[in-house]
């Protein structure tokens, strides 16, 4: 059996915080914007995790994962009440079209 | 009576047709008979006259009376450059008898006007002019020195301005005066600078004063160069005054005036100013200036009769014709034959008078007609205007028996006289040619006017005699052109109390070196002498000056009647038989030759005049002397006064504005570079911002993704570049 | 001497009634006009006082013991700026024969010029609370006898100048009024220059022995008061008196107006109202040559003497340009102020001559054309009130709609003519004596005779244009004069008559204060070029 160490655990959340990021930046859909975000959020917490095991972190990691994964709630909770209202206003979820920061 | 008595009715005399003009212009709105008041003032004033020159011609013959005071002083008594300016009277036999020809003439236009006036509606102003003329013309009469005769010079300007325009309405009449006032005035300046010059060396105005001063031989700037100027200046008055060539363009213009006007100022009086003018400087007059005025008034009385023979209108004729006797007088003064021209101002004052008067007659009956080739035959339906107009005529052509014949035979007498003295022989020459042409057109114009048939039948019917009041001066002034008024034989003006007695020639009072010979006394040398003397004690006070003139005067005339050189006493009796059949003859052929012509028709006058057209076209037109000054002169004048206006306007003006302008623009450029130079520096820092800004706005999406792609390569960027590993 | 300050009060006079209009209530027209009459009229008064107070015999000139009516205290002083010694300034007024003539002016044509107001309707208040204002500051001139007092009242009647032609004016009001202000400020700089060039150089000693810079007029004239390091000192060697003399001429030859700084008087006068047409012409251009009279000429006699050939010839130039540009003209107003250039020309010319005659005529002048040209302007103000044009073709014939004006007309015109009888002829021909008795300059005063001509020439053209000929239709409603107008012609023609008669009213006045000051010219002029040569 491999032994599966700290570097695996790196190379998995790269991979996922990779793949999040890439969600974020391409889909056009918030919803899946915020499945990115998800993703992330989730890599960060695998590192944190992996280096409260193989770290000198202690329990610290442990906890900040699981704080993380609270936050994580709430912040979707409240990015798809404001998705919402966003399509109410602009009946429209598309990002790209939904520039007005710009002004 | 006695002097002072004499002055005060002299100077009553003076003002009284001021009071009348004064009254008339003031009343005349209200009382519109108010201009018998001026022909009764006149009229009682003449019977003044008359009193005044019969005590002054009997009792004070050769005794002036002279009344003066002071008019304004100048600095203080006694300092430098003071002086006090008089203004005076005097009372010399020349000026009595200008007052009554003056006043008689007067008289007689004013009763003549109340008819030929009639209706006018400016009736009462007309005599208030009248007036006005009056006063003016006495007051160059009756002065003392010649500022105050340049001040009533000026009125009679005025008064003739105001006369010649009465018909205002009429642009031609209005034309006219302004002509007249200008053209005097040329002649008037050079006059001011004559006075001047005697001002300056003498510091009086006052013509005793100032000849006794040069009979001591002290004479203007010690130059006789200086005297003559002096002489043909203030001669230059009488040249406008007196229509002389090249001035007397005017006065035929000034016939646009009332006909009576016309005889009053523009024929016997005014004109003959410069005439009197003359007399009263005769004596400082140089020989050059004599010979220069002789000349001018030889010029003037040839062109003037060379004009008069084509003229159709009947004032035109006339005016022309006064103007060549005018230039008659001159002539004579030039010559030195003093008293004839004075002689003749007053005959011609008289005929002339009763010649313009008889064509206002004419004219009046007609119509208003004035162009005598529309008359013919006017002699049976108006008789009294015909024969004294005839009487008139033969005085004026120099016929025996009339008082034209005595002084215009004495006249041409005294130019041949001086022909043979000095060997101008054109002078005489010219005399006698004129006296010819005289005779002709003068007959021309009362066989045109009376003698023939009428030609315009419509207005010869409507022609009638004129009413008494414009009758009977007529025949007054005729009967004054009958030779018994001036001496008792019909053939010769010497034996004349007018001559022998009344008017005397003076001594001259210019160097002998500078004078012509024949003027100077020789054997009065001593008592040339005894004037000075009394001339050297009496010039401080103007009383006594009175003393002195008193004692010339007593003088010259125990001197009995050699005012000149034995010489030209001598030349004159010898002059005088040739010079009256020479005059008799041309005066004969003059009107033999208008019968002829106009009579007889035994040639016509128009083909001669058809064949000799440039000639006929020259005296038709008047020489072309009015053109040539239109052409020259007052286009000349006009064209330079809009010059200098537009130069004014462009130039002086157009650099003050310009001036204006050029601060206004440097204070533009000041205002731009303070907008785009110091302020421009300041925007420029914002606008260089603003663009940064501007152009880093571009990534500015608002693409939440497009941020989070730039924040992650430029996280990637700093970790490259900033290597933490 | 220092009795009743009857010249103060006759100078301010006319502010008092400046500031009784401003307390009247609005709306009250009349109120207004009557009271600035009364103001007038007591001026008038008063001057006639002056007049019948006046000692004849009294020079003036350059001692202050024979100038009359003198007041005299200090006004400014600033002891203790330790580089200037004290400042001191006196209130110093005072009148001699030179000044009388143009005080009775200046009374005259003021009230006249009230009267012709009459019929001014825009802001009657403000009108003729400047119009006070600007009488004032003329007879301050007229009566100032120190030079500081001099120039601040020949500035004070600048400001009300402008307004009263920039707010009341013609159609190009704002341009004339503008050209008018900037102009004279222009002149007056110069003139300011002189005055503290004039105060440096010259020290006045005091009653209690020091000497103070002075700006006291009679002191400058002494010229044993002037230091020898002065820089218009004739005693200095590298003196500017020259170029100072210049500089005060210029300044007050923009007011005579001398060409060719003329220009700016026929667009004040054709746009100003006829009243300040008539304060204009009749008093304002007397100004000029009443300041070279007082102030150039016995302080700078030596300079005087040598330039009087060039202020005969611009003289000259001044009555032959003046006449022909009048001629060209088609503007009735304008060309009457042509005329005033060409007339104030003879002022020079006499002026020119440094001969009692010839200065005497100058005054007479002065005098003379201010009440003519004032008539000139009442009659084309009658004329424009009626018809509401100027123009000299659009007329004809008046002379038998209104038969009593072109009476009058015709006195105006032949006194501006310069007939005898009337008074222009008195002091035209004294300038021409005068011009004309000095070698140097006669023949200018022989050409300038051309002047009689040009002016009688332009004058009877506009006479016929206007007056005679026949009547054109269009203006047969025109009404002859009414009772104002009467009362504004009869005085003037009276004047302009009895002058012309019996000039010796007003040469006695100033004959001997004349006589003084060419004397003191002369003399002065000898002993400073002594002192130069030296």
């Amino acid at each position: 059996m491999i032994n599966v160490g700290l570097n695996h655990f790196l190379i998995v959340s790269g991979i996922l915080f990779s793949l999040g990021l890439y969600a974020v930046v391409t889909r056009k859909n918030a919803v899946m914007v915020l499945m990115g975000i998800e993703l992330i959020l989730n890599a960060a917490n695998i590192n944190f995790i992996a280096f409260s095991k193989f770290g000198n972190l202690g329990l610290t990691g442990q906890v900040t994962a699981l704080f993380v994964i609270v936050l994580a709630a709430a912040e979707a909770a409240i990015a798809l009440a404001i998705v919402l209202n966003i399509y109410k206003t602009f009946n429209n979820v598309n990002v790209d079209e939904i520039d007005h920061l710009k002004d | 009576m006695n002097e002072s008595l004499l002055i005060n009715i002299s100077i009553a005399l003076l003002f009284l047709p001021l009071l009348g003009f004064a009254t008339v212009i003031f009343l005349g709105k209200k009382v519109p008979k108010i201009y018998l008041f001026e022909v009764f003032i006149v009229g009682i004033a003449l019977i003044a006259t008359m009193a005044l020159m019969f005590v002054k011609l009997a009792y004070y013959q050769s005794h002036d009376i002279i009344m003066a005071f002071n008019w304004f002083s100048i600095g203080i008594a006694g300092m430098k450059d003071s002086f006090t300016v008089e203004l005076g009277i005097k009372l010399d036999n020349l000026a009595v008898i200008m007052l009554f020809v003056v006043y008689l003439i007067s008289f007689l236009v004013h009763l003549y006007s109340i008819e030929y006036m009639r209706g006018d509606k400016r009736y009462n102003r007309y005599f208030a002019y009248l007036g006005i003329f009056t006063f003016s013309m006495l007051g160059i009469v009756l002065t003392h020195n010649i500022l105050m005769m340049y001040i009533f010079w000026e009125l009679v300007g005025l008064s003739s301005y105001l006369l010649i325009g009465f018909w205002f309405e009429k642009k031609s009449a209005s034309d006219a005066g302004k002509k007249a006032f200008l053209v005097n005035r040329v002649g008037d300046i050079g006059m001011f600078i004559g006075i001047m010059i005697l001002f300056t060396h003498y510091k009086t105005f006052t013509f005793d004063t100032i000849f006794a001063q040069m009979a001591l031989g002290n004479i203007p700037f010690n130059s006789t160069w200086v005297l003559t100027a002096t002489g043909i200046l203030i001669f230059m008055g009488a040249v406008g005054k007196s229509a002389q060539f090249p001035l007397h363009v005017w006065l035929p213009d000034a016939m646009e005036g009332p006909t009576p006007v016309s005889a009053l100022i523009h024929a016997a009086t005014m004109v003959a100013a410069g005439v009197y003018l003359l007399t009263k400087i005769f004596v400082m007059l140089t020989a050059d200036a004599m010979l220069t005025i002789a000349v001018i008034g030889g010029i003037t009385s040839f062109v003037a009769a060379t004009i008069a023979i084509t003229q159709n209108d009947i004032k035109k004729v006339l005016a022309y014709s006064t103007v060549s006797q005018l230039g008659y007088m001159v002539l004579s003064i030039g010559v030195g034959a003093y008293a004839f021209a004075f002689f003749h101002l007053v005959t011609h004052a008289f005929f002339k008078a009763c010649l313009f008067l008889g064509s206002g007659s004419v004219i009046h009956s007609m119509h208003h007609e004035q162009d005598i080739r529309e008359m013919g035959g006017l002699r049976k339906k108006m008789p009294i205007t015909y024969y004294t107009f005839l009487v008139a005529t033969l005085a004026i052509s120099g016929i025996p028996l009339t008082s034209g014949f005595l002084s215009k035979d004495s006249l041409l007498a005294g130019t041949l006289a001086f022909g043979k003295l000095t060997g101008h022989w054109l002078l005489p020459a010219i005399g006698f040619l004129v006296a010819a042409l005289t005779a002709f057109y003068m007959f021309r114009l009362v066989i045109l006017t009376f003698h023939g048939k009428p030609k315009n039948q419509h207005k010869f019917d409507h022609a009638h005699e004129s009413p008494f009041v414009m009758a009977a001066p007529l025949v007054v002034l005729a009967t004054l052109s009958i030779f018994f008024f001036y001496t008792p034989n019909p053939l010769s003006a010497g034996d004349g109390w007018f001559i022998s007695d009344w008017v005397k020639t003076p001594h001259t009072v210019v160097p002998a070196s500078a004078a012509f010979d024949f003027m100077v006394d020789h054997s009065a040398a001593h008592s040339a002498k005894a004037i000075n003397n009394d001339a050297h004690s009496a010039t401080n006070s103007s009383e006594a000056v009175t003393n002195k003139s008193h004692s010339s005067e007593a003088n010259s005339s125990a001197h009995g009647e050699i005012t000149h050189s034995e010489l030209y006493t001598e030349t004159m009796h010898w002059a005088h038989y040739p010079a009256m059949f020479a005059s008799l003859i041309v005066a004969g052929l003059g009107i033999l030759l208008a019968f002829v012509f106009y009579q007889w028709r035994k040639v016509d006058a128009d083909k001669l005049a058809e064949s000799i057209k440039p000639i006929y076209k020259f005296s038709l037109n008047k020489w072309y002397i009015d053109e040539i000054y239109n052409a020259t002169v007052i286009a000349g004048t006009l064209v330079l006064a809009r010059f200098l206006s537009l130069f004014d306007g462009k130039v002086v003006d157009g650099a003050v504005n310009g001036a204006g302008h050029t601060t206004k623009f440097i204070s533009r450029l000041g205002g731009w570079f303070d907008t785009f130079v110091v302020d421009g520096f300041v925007n420029f820092t914002a606008f260089v911002s603003g663009f940064i800004g501007l152009s880093f706005r571009r990534l500015q999406t608002g693409k939440v993704q497009t941020y989070l792609v730039l924040v992650i390569f430029s996280v990637i960027i700093i970790l490259l570049v900033i290597r933490p590993f | 001497m220092m009795g009743f300050p009857i010249l103060s009060l006759i100078t301010f006079l006319p502010i008092i009634g400046m500031l009784v209009i401003l307390f009247l209530p609005k709306n009250q027209d009349r109120l207004v006009k009557y009271t600035s009459l009364i103001v007038t009229a007591i001026q008038l008064v008063l001057a006639v006082v002056l007049l019948a107070n006046f000692g004849y015999s009294s020079a003036g000139v350059s001692d202050q013991s024979t100038f009359q009516f003198v007041e005299k205290f200090r006004w400014i002083q600033i002891d203790g700026v330790s580089w200037l010694g004290t400042v001191k300034i006196d209130y110093f007024l005072g009148i001699d024969g030179i000044s009388m003539p143009m005080i009775l002016l200046t009374a005259f044509v003021s009230l006249i010029a009230t009267i012709s107001s009459w019929n001014i309707n825009k802001s009657v208040k403000g009108f003729f609370m400047m119009f006070l204002l600007l009488d004032t500051g003329m007879m301050g001139v007229f009566v100032a006898l120190d030079f500081f007092l001099f120039y601040v009242f020949w500035e004070l009647m600048l400001l009300p100048m402008y307004f009263l032609i920039g707010i009341w004016g013609g159609p190009r009001k704002e341009y004339a009024a503008i050209k008018f202000f900037i102009y004279t400020l222009f002149g007056s700089i110069f003139i300011l220059l002189v005055m503290i060039g004039l105060y440096f150089s010259a020290q006045e000693t005091l009653a209690n022995g020091t000497k103070v810079f002075t700006f006291n007029l009679l002191a400058l004239m002494n010229q044993s008061n002037y230091l020898d390091s002065g820089i218009l000192s004739a005693a200095n060697p590298h003196n500017l008196r020259l170029i100072a003399y210049i500089a005060l001429f210029v300044g007050f030859a923009i007011k005579i107006p001398m060409f060719p700084f003329h220009t700016w008087l026929p667009d004040a006068h054709v746009e100003a109202p006829t009243p300040i047409s008539v304060i204009l012409a009749g008093v304002l251009l007397k100004m000029g040559t009443y300041g070279i009279i007082r102030i150039s000429y016995p302080i700078f006699p030596d300079i005087t003497r040598d330039l009087m050939w060039y202020i005969g010839l611009f003289g000259m130039i001044n009555i032959i340009y003046g006449a022909l540009v009048a001629m060209a003209q088609k503007d009735f107003k304008k060309l009457i102020a042509y005329s005033s250039i060409s007339h104030m020309g003879y002022v020079l010319l006499g002026m020119a001559s440094l001969t009692t005659i010839g200065i005497n005529g100058a005054i007479l002048q002065m005098f003379n054309h201010g009440t003519i040209t004032a008539m000139l302007f009442l009659i084309v103000g009658v004329l424009y009130d009626r018809a509401h044009t100027r123009g000299l073709d659009d007329f004809g014939g008046i002379g038998v709609q209104m038969p009593v004006y072109t009476g009058f007309v015709t006195v105006a015109f032949f006194a501006a003519i310069g007939l005898p009888s009337l008074s222009g002829f008195v002091s035209e021909a004294l300038v021409f004596l005068g011009a004309f008795s000095v070698s140097s300059i006669r023949i200018i005063a022989i050409i300038s005779t051309l002047g009689i001509l040009l002016g009688a020439g332009y004058m009877l053209w506009t006479l016929q244009r206007v007056y005679l000929g026949q009547l054109n239709e269009k203006w047969n409603t025109l009404s002859d004069l009414d009772a104002r107008e009467y009362v504004m012609f009869i005085p003037l023609t009276i004047v302009i008559i009895f002058l012309g008669i019996y000039p010796s009213a007003m040469l006695d006045i100033m004959n001997t204060s004349v006589n003084t000051l060419v004397n003191f010219i002369a003399n002065n002029a000898n002993s400073i070029s002594l002192l130069s040569g030296l």
